[in-house]
């Protein structure tokens, strides 16, 4: 009985996380199985499957290059977001000019701006890295310049006493102070960036789940672009898991002061 | 106090005025005061009166509008050498271990950490903070932060030490407890000490010398010796001579207005 209790009637919210989904995919197989819809509307998840079995080594390649453009995206988006919010923070200039720009362009559909790329980079990869950069900057830069703000005065009051440079000021202070920010902004940036890998892979290219999904639909092939929507949502929920991973291994002050153990924070 | 000596920090008619759209703001005004070296002087007053900006100017963090401040006969030019300082929040880094955010004092002036660790933990000890050194900020309680606080203060042993209402946010019995734990450390060690704090009691308990302050502008009122043996019990606010002192201070205050009787 206690071992049931502990496994099955205590608190874990990736168990119950588990436990609804798989209720759903149940209730998904079981609905298509009773009430028989046309396969081109919705095939059951066996189906899905069995489809991603027949091929999974071409499923697993486009795959491969969806992820590696996001993780390209990824690491431009923060490494300019960083610099970008650091320049702006020190420069009234830089703020008044870039910053009220880029709040002002976060509200502007990105993703219409794809096609341009296309022309402007071609078919390869390049596009699809500048539209999820495009994407993956904004929450980047915004957060980050948000954390290297919200210092406590005094806490800069007492490096100014001390004769401090503004770099160890920015090093030892505002900078690990960010860092919180800077993650909550890297979760929501690497959803951004695999949305943009995807849209550029809808535009133009031959390559990456998005293409996928296209070709699929063409063929009005429901299954496989069911396949690779699964793929995409594994791929992301695994891309969000791991910043969040990182993040407690970087900042284990900042996620037990949070004081939860559990995953109760989305982007 | 001793007579004929350069004082250590010497202020002549400073003044301070903030430029805001609806007219300037004149946060401090005609301030003179002079501090013995080794003194413990407090400045006491109701919010607004312009005491944290009369420390701040002091620390070299804000120019002064006119007059002139001397420190150890130099006159001030920035931040002076050889000073601490002890806010109301104790500001210490979330990110860094309590031996690490005493450290930072050390790292900021560019001093060689090594240097300093041994003087870290002793100071640590001294405050009760022994076997706390690689505990975070937030495992500690508030008293036992403030007390880190001060620590990290005093670590390159300043000659000046400024403090802006440091056990303001604290409970009356950690209170009590670091105000023991301060004058003991102040004590034979010859550091000029500016306390700031709106608390009588605590300033009749812990100075030299009480520099009662009022608002609009901020300006000095009294200056006021305390003439009590050292070192000072706790139980020494019950004594009649104490008492004289808090009704001194009190009843002037009530004269002008700021408190009621």
């Amino acid at each position: 009985m206690s071992f049931w209790r502990k496994h099955l009637m205590g608190e874990s919210r990736t168990r119950d996380v588990l436990l609804v989904l798989a209720a759903l995919v149940a209730i998904w197989e079981l609905g298509v199985w009773y009430y028989e819809p046309p396969k081109i509307f919705l095939p059951p998840p066996s189906a899905i499957l069995a489809e991603f079995l027949t091929t999974p080594g071409l499923f697993i390649r486009h795959m491969g290059y969806t992820l590696w453009t996001t993780l390209l995206a990824f690491a431009v988006s923060v490494a300019l977001g960083i610099a970008l919010a650091v320049a702006i923070v020190y420069s009234r200039l830089l703020e008044r000019t870039i910053y009220t720009l880029l709040v002002a362009l976060n509200s502007v559909p990105k993703v219409a701006l794809a096609p341009l790329f296309v022309i402007w980079l071609g078919t390869g990869m390049e596009p699809k890295i500048a539209v999820a950069v495009m994407l993956a900057l904004f929450p980047i830069v915004i957060d980050t310049v948000l954390g290297l703000r919200s210092v406590d005065p005094d806490m800069v009051n007492l490096a100014r006493a001390a004769r401090a440079s503004q770099l160890q000021i920015l090093a030892k202070i505002r900078f690990p102070n960010a860092l919180p920010s800077l993650f909550a902004g890297m979760k929501v940036a690497i959803s951004f960036a695999l949305v943009g890998a995807i849209v550029g892979e809808f535009v133009a290219g031959g390559n990456g789940l998005g293409f996928l999904v296209l070709v699929a639909q063409g063929q009005f092939d429901t299954t496989r672009v069911f396949v690779s929507l699964v793929l995409l949502g594994l791929m992301g929920t695994a891309l969000f898991y791991a910043i969040d991973f990182a993040e407690r291994l970087m900042l284990p002050w900042h996620v037990s002061q949070r004081g939860e153990g559990g995953s109760q924070h989305g982007g | 106090m001793s007579q004929g000596t350069q004082p250590y920090v010497a202020l002549d008619r400073v003044a301070k005025v903030y430029p805001s759209p609806r007219g300037d703001v004149e946060a401090l005004s005609d301030i003179d005061l002079e501090m013995a070296p080794g003194a413990f002087v407090s400045v006491v007053g109701p919010s607004g009166c312009g005491k944290s900006t009369l420390m701040k100017c002091l620390a070299g963090l804000v120019p002064i509008t006119s007059g002139k401040i001397d420190i150890n006969g130099h006159k001030l030019d920035g931040p002076p050498d050889a000073m601490g300082i002890v806010f109301q929040r104790d500001v210490l880094l979330d990110w860094r271990t309590i031996l690490d955010n005493v450290l930072l004092q050390a790292e900021l002036l560019r001093l060689p950490r090594a240097d300093y660790r041994e003087r870290a933990m002793q100071l640590l000890a001294r405050f009760g903070l022994e076997g706390f050194e690689d505990r975070h900020p937030w495992e500690l309680s508030g008293g036992m932060r403030q007390r880190a606080a001060i620590c990290r203060a005093l670590l390159c042993d300043p000659e000046l030490l400024l403090m802006d209402e440091p056990f303001g946010a604290l409970d009356a019995m950690t209170r009590d407890d670091l105000n023991v734990e301060l004058t003991r450390i102040w004590q034979g060690s010859n550091k000029t000490v500016l306390f700031i704090t709106h608390s009588i009691v605590e300033s009749v308990y812990l100075s030299d010398r009480v520099v009662m302050m009022s608002r609009g502008p901020g300006r000095i009122v009294e200056v006021i010796d305390i003439d009590l043996p050292r070192p000072r019990p706790l139980a020494i606010r019950e004594t009649p001579a104490f008492g004289a002192y808090v009704h001194q201070i009190r009843h002037h205050f009530a004269e002008l207005g700021i408190l009621k009787e």
